[in-house]
């Protein structure tokens, strides 16, 4: 199966989705968010893999004209994972802000006492 | 009845996305088979860098400005969560968030365990930290083992010791100062090199701690902002709960 972990970043991405859209809990809400987050570092690494590939870390043991896994997606996979948990910083500071202002974290419920 | 009408519309356009995925998977290069220049930028890395991790060296090195967008992204979103979370505290000081926490809660087991591997975790954050550019680690991770470790204290139940270890205004210029000398190293390339973030440091030899010019440098720059903003984001939190437990 060549395209099973494209697949898999799709399942994911879909699957986060879907707990977003029907999620009644703003952190639960968040932690969908990162599920979608994390079909992008699969889908990263997935295409930078090499079947039989050494890890882009050279020492001595590496024999020299070797294949390498690709360093530039596992670096925008780092990129990702650090924008990741800056947004889900935030994202959970507005979360304590809202539960605080309208003593609910259920996001349907968010508008009720404001008017 | 709404959260119903909502699940089916999302039913299919999740099923449309989930077609459309699949269909695009099986366009994509074969797994296992990449078509990027990994040999050439690996090469690279190693023989005009001297970078032995060139994970890094893409990350300190030919992405060095996306990763200065990156870290100022870090540094705007630890700033921004903490306006959020402190707005509205109100004038409670750092002694009555001390005592907040009834101290008796703490199991044993925990505080000891706690206290015990602190030191050992914040010598692997320094280590992970200052070997970036030659084993797998690097300012990012080794930032979130050194904040990690402030975050033991707190679960080893010595909330007043955590604000001794780690004053609010010495993780806001750790915060600061990180993403300074990362500007700092940046123009420093615009003037010694005649780039922004151009290598100008001696490259030496290939696998030693001091090797791989900016890298090192740069990872270090990170590794404070890092630790700096995670810890800020951690006691802004830490806070909210601790304020939630006194009310």
């Amino acid at each position: 199966m060549t395209v099973l972990p494209y697949l898999v970043a799709g399942w994911l991405l879909v699957v986060g989705l879907w707990g977003v859209i029907t999620s009644r809990q703003l952190v639960h809400q968040v932690v969908c968010l990162t599920v979608v987050q994390s079909s992008t570092y699969v889908l990263l690494l997935a295409v930078g893999y090499r079947t039989g590939g050494y890890a882009p870390i050279v020492s001595s043991s590496v024999p020299p004209s070797s294949p390498f896994v690709d360093p530039i997606v596992q670096a925008l996979a780092l990129t990702d994972v650090v924008v990741e948990a800056t947004v889900v910083a935030v994202l959970l500071a507005l979360t304590v802000q809202a539960h605080k202002r309208f003593g609910t974290a259920d996001p349907d419920r968010l508008g009720e006492l404001s008017g | 009845m709404r959260v119903r009408r909502r699940s089916a519309i999302a039913l299919l356009a999740l099923a449309a996305l989930a077609a459309a995925v699949a269909w695009a998977a099986t366009e994509l290069t074969p797994f296992g088979t990449p078509s990027g220049p990994a040999d050439a930028v690996v090469r690279t890395l190693v023989h005009e860098r001297h970078a032995a991790n060139t994970v890094n060296g893409v990350t300190y090195d030919l992405r060095g400005l996306d990763t200065l967008g990156e870290e100022l992204i870090l540094f705007v979103a630890a700033l921004g969560s903490a306006v959020l979370l402190r707005h509205g505290r109100g004038e409670r000081d750092a002694g009555e968030r001390a005592e907040a926490r009834p101290s008796g809660r703490t199991a044993d087991a925990l505080r000891a365990a706690g206290a015990a591997l602190v030191g050992p975790l914040v010598v692997l954050g320094v280590y992970v930290v200052v070997h970036g550019h030659l084993s797998p680690g690097g300012g990012f991770q080794g930032g979130v083992i050194l904040a990690a470790g402030l975050l033991l204290v707190y679960a080893a139940g010595q909330v007043a010791m955590l604000e001794r270890v780690e004053p609010r205004a010495l993780v806001e210029v750790a915060e600061a100062s990180g993403a300074l000398a990362f500007a700092l190293v940046a123009i420093g390339g615009l003037v010694f090199a005649g780039a922004a973030l151009a290598n100008f440091l001696p490259f030496g030899t290939t696998g030693n701690l001091l090797s791989a010019g900016t890298i090192p440098v740069l990872s270090v720059a990170v590794g404070v902002e890092v630790t700096g903003a995670v810890a800020l984001i951690l006691t802004e939190l830490l806070d909210q709960t601790l304020l939630a437990g006194s009310a």
